[in-house]
């Protein structure tokens, strides 16, 4: 049975992975990846999908469900590859059992994100097959295919998306859903157990099974190429850039085009299209991998060009535009940018408890000359923006807590961290641990809105728990203290504040407050309800 | 036949609303669309716009060229006028009048008014006042809609007004209503 929806490129992807018969959804919320675990949760009953506490944790435990050999999906933004590549890299050494797809979403341009890093070097890293989907229709198709060929090389199969894809909406035909696996746990535990002389044994399997990838490349079916007789030019268009190359219509323009959704890299393809044509244009979103290899590929004397060499943006996403100048279509612009117009940059709600914190920072902070504030990941990253411009960094999950210590150790006085309530429990317990072992002077401002707020308001693994969670760290109770992040209360908050500065040692304030936008979603779905 | 439209306003003023009557329409009709949008941190009150391409041929690029949009529809004066790169010739920009003003450095009003009124092919109402006044403040966006819609074309009146009836059905029959007469607010606007 066929029927066709308008889904997201994320919820293609959810879809196709319930159809593909998964058992579980393991995730921690991300932009561009966080619609395809609320998809599953709205959507999907059967399959395991609560919220995971960050993407090790995420990415360990599907690892888990497919060593009982059951069909899992981990789904993630590019950053948390970082936080999970212990896992990840070293599930490439163990192998799979049911089949297991690591979902990386990546933000070419930084539309929500602190770097634009490419995940495909992540699969490439550990191995792995890589499948990008340029289209919705395909993430769809490709979640059965992809879970076939996990469980057929035994390995895991990583997934990479960019947000042009993952938030943007398109029909997809749907199919027929596939059952679960049966439990089916692996007996084998000399692939699961990475003791050196094991991990060496199942490295070279890993090794030894590099050909077979290679040739599933150059056999798939998403792999394709459409030739253009007498084409002095060929294009290797790498997942969405397929879109943005065909957009600009190559048939007519003479060019051949390659398309590439699974690697490694189909090189005898390559080679072929090289033969073809006299220079290669390598479109890929994200950082030129792709170019690098077909480069290495195709020696010195052949003409590759791409992001290395200019003929494409060497950062940032790729659009029809920048895709178009490479091509050589000439541009079309009726209208110059218009005068009357300037950036708009996002701001903390207007109601917004962190409002409150940053006021009450900046309040106190104003008093030491040397004050600085060590910000984290989240809404309240904002803080760093006009009018507050309260923190003075801002790098990963946790980072706040960590470098406030470190930043202490060396003799910074104040060393502030500020951290949300979801972040803190993702990667802030353990900076936190080390500062109390180390009797570090730092004062720690969990900022607790009881929701993962920036991504949408998923829920937050610590509500509830923060004081239990800090005084079994070991903060002592009476350096613990919970505020209400109010106007009317702004005297209290910077008296603690204060007094806790003075006190050399850890402490922690956690102002507490519903996040403004889940408060009123729930105030409307409760007027809904009436 | 096809229509690059750009959908453009402030995080939180419904443009992803207009959007899905857009795609629900369209998905009725078997018209081909593609629609970008934009999540996560760009929506707290910072500019958001969504690419919504709409066509009986195959669509490739999620993203519209510069130069070739159809149309420009905007929630904000300042934010129809950011995407004018994008607009072909015979483009169309159909906008509130409306300003939303959470920057210190918002342009001065006449100017940008002024900017807007000499484009040839542009439809301007203060849709939120109009809103309003018919007691429908939560519907400004889908007045815009209204306006929007005998540009549209590839889709007719007819085939969004159901289209607004299926988004807004699980909300109960006033809310439907109200969105109704939003729409037919913002058709009859339009000569």
């Amino acid at each position: 049975m066929i029927s066709k929806r308008l889904l997201l490129g994320d919820e293609a992807i959810a879809l196709g992975a319930v159809h593909a018969g998964i058992s579980g959804v393991y995730a921690y919320p991300g932009t561009p990846s966080t619609e395809i675990t609320e998809f599953i949760q709205a959507h999907a009953p059967e399959v395991r999908s609560r919220w995971c506490t960050n993407e090790k944790a995420a990415m360990e435990a599907a690892l888990g469900m497919s060593y009982a050999g059951k069909r899992a999906i981990v789904c993630m933004k590019h950053v948390g590859m970082n936080v999970a590549a212990d896992a990840f890299v070293n599930s490439g050494i163990t192998g799979v059992n049911g089949g297991l797809v690591v979902l990386a979403a990546d933000d070419p341009s930084m539309h929500s994100s602190q770097n634009e890093q490419d995940s495909r070097f992540y699969g490439k890293f550990a191995m792995i097959p890589i499948l990008e989907p340029s289209s919705q229709q395909e993430a769809y198709d490709m979640m059965p295919y992809a879970f076939s060929l996990s469980e057929e090389l035994k390995l895991p199969v990583l997934m990479r998306v960019v947000t042009r894809l993952a938030h943007s909406r398109a029909g997809v035909e749907v199919t027929t859903p596939l059952p679960q696996n049966a439990l089916n746990p692996d007996n084998e535990r000399t692939h699961w157990v990475l003791l050196p002389g094991n991990a060496r044994r199942q490295y070279a399997s890993l090794v030894a099974k590099q050909p077979q990838l290679q040739l599933s490349a150059e056999h798939s079916p998403y792999n394709r190429q459409h030739s253009t007789e007498g084409a002095k030019l060929g294009v290797v268009a790498c997942g969405i850039a397929y879109n943005y190359v065909m957009e600009n219509e190559p048939t007519k323009r003479g060019i051949s085009v390659l398309k590439v959704s699974q690697y490694p890299l189909p090189e005898q393809a390559i080679k072929a299209l090289a033969a073809e044509c006299d220079a290669l244009l390598v479109a890929e979103d994200g950082q030129p991998m792709a170019e690098e290899q077909i480069k290495a590929m195709l020696g010195a004397d052949y003409a590759v060009k791409g992001r290395l060499t200019g003929d494409l943006p060497r950062m940032g996403e790729l659009t029809p535009d920048n895709v178009g100048a490479a091509l050589g279509v000439e541009q079309t612009q009726n209208f110059t940018a218009a005068e009357n117009v300037v950036p708009r940059p996002p701001a903390l709600c207007q109601g917004c408890g962190h409002r409150d914190v940053y006021d009450a920072l900046n309040k106190v902070a104003a008093e030491y000359a040397d004050a600085r504030i060590f910000g984290d990941i989240g809404c309240y990253t904002l803080g760093a923006l006009p009018p507050f411009r309260a923190i003075d960094s801002c790098v990963d999950m946790g980072a706040s807590i960590t470098m406030a210590k470190g930043a202490a150790d060396a003799g910074v006085h104040p060393a502030i961290a500020v951290i949300g309530d979801s972040t803190f429990t993702h990667s802030g317990m353990t900076g936190l641990l080390d500062a109390i072992n180390d009797k570090s002077n730092i004062t720690v401002i969990i900022s607790d809105n009881l929701t993962t707020a920036m991504t949408g308001g998923q829920d937050s693994a610590g509500t509830n728990k923060f004081e239990a969670i800090c005084q079994g760290l070991g903060v002592e109770p009476e350096h613990l203290h919970v505020v209400v992040p109010l106007p009317k209360n702004m005297e209290e908050i910077t008296r603690i504040i204060r007094e806790e500065i003075e006190y050399n040692g850890v402490s922690v304030i956690i102002p507490r407050r519903e996040c403004i936008q889940t408060l009123n979603r729930k105030l409307r779905q409760k007027r809904a309800q009436k | 036949m096809k229509k690059d439209i750009i959908l453009a306003g402030v995080g939180g003023q419904g443009i992803l609303t207009i959007a899905t009557i857009i795609g629900d329409a369209a998905a009725a009709a078997g018209v081909n669309l593609k629609q970008a949008e934009v999540h996560g941190m760009s929506q707290r009150g910072g500019d958001v716009q969504s690419n919504l391409r709409l066509s009986n041929d195959v669509i490739y690029s999620d993203l519209i060229k510069q130069g070739s949009a159809d149309m420009i529809i905007s929630m904000e004066p300042m934010e129809a006028l950011r995407y004018l790169p994008y607009l072909n010739d015979e483009g169309v920009v159909v906008t509130s009048s409306n300003v939303f003003k959470n920057i210190p450095n918002y342009p001065d009003g006449q100017a940008l008014m002024g900017e807007l009124e000499a484009l040839s092919r542009v439809s301007m109402l203060p849709i939120e006042d109009l809103a309003k006044q018919n007691s429908m403040p939560k519907s400004a966006n889908v007045v815009l809609l209204g306006m929007a819609a005998k540009y549209i074309e590839i889709l007719s009146p007819e085939q969004l007004r159901e289209s607004i009836k299926r988004v807004f059905a699980s909300k109960g029959e006033s809310v439907v209503e109200m969105n109704c007469q939003a729409f037919d607010l913002g058709l009859n606007s339009v000569k």
